[in-house]
């Protein structure tokens, strides 16, 4: 696991979800270590699949996906699940956290289930880490550490998930359209705070979205639809 | 450890649904233990309807038929114990003390037992407990009778009240003594045994009331004797209907029984009251597995009940367990999530239950004891009541793993993004 082996890398891959055509065939991709990538893709292009397959959830039947130089096939289901909490965090479209769960325990949770993103934490202790994030992501006022998640707003719950997703330095940040639905206003607020925590801590960022405007903020921009050879034309046009 | 803090926070989030369930598990495991218990009460209640007694002596029939005609007051006796005979065997060295019973009348459907002081000095049931006197005292004079709570309170009886034996055992008898009447001097208090039921007088009161009777017919009036004659007779009995013997050593107990049973001048039957309770006990039980076969069936359902909970609940939580798996939790992870959210349900409902039934049980213990003479020692839990609580958690465990099952699969199947 050098450093110079892409964070992601992906070779041949071929996925179908069973009794069905093929939904992704893609012959390579790769992304660079602290690289930060915006992958655009209409609804239904397979983006939610190919996310499970990075994360290790779901098997290709064909082809394979390594992260961090390990190619995931080669891991048993356990293993796998250990990895990912290793290596991978993750922000998603919207509930993304644990309506039962404190602001500051569903940033740590990663920790309960990982030791590795627990021993990364500098100084060891957990809760002022889960602190340091929330306020750079500012949600650092006492007045919202007590408040229930589920009395947040959407925005304020994206940015405790991306502080969750970004606790114990994962390598790999992959954000599944956690903007789509925040408004306009505060969608590039977010992305530049994620931006510069993914740059603070060297985690490379899978961005997903069909919102073409945020495009220019990434490192590199790339199309599902170009990169799957599986992609149908009508869901290109869409 | 995680897995039970989250399991606990998850369980508090649902609280209505939560505290309802376990309220369902508690009341059903608050009537299993109740059953248990008011059945340990009831049979040691059984087992002790007389205790202190060593052995019985009837005349020979069936151990139980002596049982439940001494000690019972049902059926009747099919032959007497000679007088001679009942003061040989109280003679013995080794007899400490014995108890004359005569029956054969009745009050008003209870049953009169003839009998000496010393049923009420010897006299024990339920563990060693003795026959108290609620009013008056114990009779004197030979028309004195001492009533039953049962009776008393049935009939209305005060002491001072009259009352007329009948002859006989029918509820409505045509023959009654109505020419010796018996005053209530003592009424005693409640037992829970047939004592209650029981109209109780002197051995020489039974001789007296029938000293002009013969062959079950009162004589003709040329040859009837007034109470007050009867007083100047011999009133000792030629006979009686058993007796019950306390022994000066327990270990003796074996010997006289053999001495009584082989008696050549006349047939006998001796029995120790302990056995022959087990026995009737056994025989008549059956009801009481009967009710703790349904209780077991409510704390069933209660536990169904817990299982119907968690399943419905597992479709809205689809997403939850997404976002553990995305933080890295395995399948395992969620299966013992789910399992341990039963296994909290159900200790939480069987501590609950455990409370509520020790609560019931002293707040109703008075209330046991008074009207219905049953002894509740509330106690602590025993091995199996233990054991009995214990197999409650397992079930559910086993039963949470239906549910941690499916979350297992779901979890499997949905990856990060549940389709629901």
């Amino acid at each position: 696991m050098s450093d110079d082996t892409p964070a992601i890398g992906i070779q041949d891959l071929e996925f179908a979800w069973p009794g069905k055509p093929p939904i992704l065939d893609i012959p390579a991709l790769s992304i660079a270590r602290g690289e930060r990538v915006f992958l655009r893709g209409p609804s239904g292009s397979g983006k939610s699949t190919l996310l499970g397959l990075v994360g290790g959830v779901l098997v290709p039947q064909r082809g394979a996906v390594r992260l961090l130089g390990t190619d995931l096939a080669t891991l048993g289901p356990g293993e796998r699940d250990r990895l990912r909490g290793e290596q991978v965090g993750f922000v998603f479209q919207m509930f993304n956290l644990i309506p039962y769960l404190g602001l500051l325990e569903n940033v740590l949770l990663p920790a309960q289930f990982s030791p590795a993103r627990a021993a990364r934490v500098p100084g060891g202790d957990l809760a002022a880490e889960g602190r340091r994030l929330l306020t750079a992501l500012g949600l650092g006022s006492p007045e919202l550490l007590a408040r229930p998640v589920t009395e947040l707003s959407i925005g304020q719950q994206q940015r405790v998930a991306a502080a969750r997703a970004l606790f114990g330095r994962p390598s790999v940040l992959v954000a599944d359209e956690p903007t789509s639905a925040l408004d306009h206003d505060t969608r590039e607020g977010f992305l530049r705070l994620l931006m510069d925590e993914c740059r603070a801590q060297g985690s490379t960022l899978l961005f997903v979205s069909h919102d073409t405007s945020l495009g220019p903020l990434f490192d590199r921009v790339l199309s599902l639809t170009d990169l799957n050879r599986a992609a149908t034309p009508a869901s290109a046009a869409a | 450890m995680k897995t039970l803090s989250l399991a606990l926070r998850s369980l508090a989030n649902r609280r209505t649904t939560a505290l309802l369930t376990l309220c369902a598990i508690a009341v059903s495991v608050a009537l299993l233990l109740g059953v248990q218990k008011l059945r340990t009460a009831a049979r040691d209640g059984f087992a002790n309807t007389v205790s202190g007694v060593d052995l019985i002596v009837g005349a020979r029939s069936g151990q139980i038929n002596l049982l439940l005609y001494s000690v019972f007051r049902v059926g009747d006796a099919t032959a007497n114990v000679s007088w001679d005979t009942y003061q040989k065997v109280a003679r013995r060295s080794d007899v400490a003390w014995t108890i004359p019973l005569s029956l054969g009348d009745s009050h008003r459907g209870y049953r009169v037992l003839g009998t000496n002081l010393d049923y009420f000095g010897h006299y024990r049931f339920a563990g060693g407990r003795e026959l108290t006197f609620e009013g008056g005292k114990p009779f004197a004079d030979l028309y004195d009778a001492v009533l039953g709570a049962e009776v008393a309170r049935a009939l209305g009886y005060k002491v001072g009240d009259p009352i007329v034996i009948a002859h006989g055992l029918g509820n409505v008898s045509f023959a009654q003594h109505e020419d010796k009447p018996f005053r209530v001097v003592g009424i005693l208090a409640r037992t829970g045994t047939p004592v209650d039921r029981t109209v109780h007088v002197s051995l020489e009161a039974i001789t007296a009331i029938h000293v002009d009777w013969q062959s079950g017919m009162r004589a003709l009036p040329g040859g009837r004797v007034d109470a007050e004659a009867a007083r100047a007779m011999d009133l000792t009995p030629d006979s009686i209907t058993a007796f019950m013997v306390g022994m000066q050593n327990r270990v003796m107990t074996f010997g006289l029984q053999r001495a009584v049973n082989e008696y050549r001048q006349e047939p006998l039957l001796a029995i120790m009251p302990g056995v022959a309770l087990t026995q009737l006990w056994n025989l008549v039980g059956i009801a009481d597995t009967a009710l703790m076969i349904v209780a077991a069936f409510v704390v069933l359902a209660g536990l169904l009940g817990m299982l119907t909970a968690i399943l419905t609940s597992l479709n809205e939580r689809r997403r939850e367990m997404a976002i553990l798996r995305s933080v890295g939790a395995r399948p395992r992870h969620v299966f013992a999530l789910l399992v341990t959210e039963a296994g909290l349900l159900a200790a939480g409902g069987v501590a609950a239950g455990v409370a509520l039934c020790y609560g019931l049980m002293y707040a109703a213990k008075p209330l046991l004891e008074r009207r219905f003479g049953l002894f509740l020692e509330p106690g602590g839990l025993t091995g199996y009541d233990i054991g009995l609580l214990a197999s409650i958690v397992a079930a559910a465990l086993l039963m949470g793993a239906l549910p941690a099952w499916r979350a297992y699969r779901n979890t499997l199947a949905d990856g990060l993004t549940p389709r629901v």
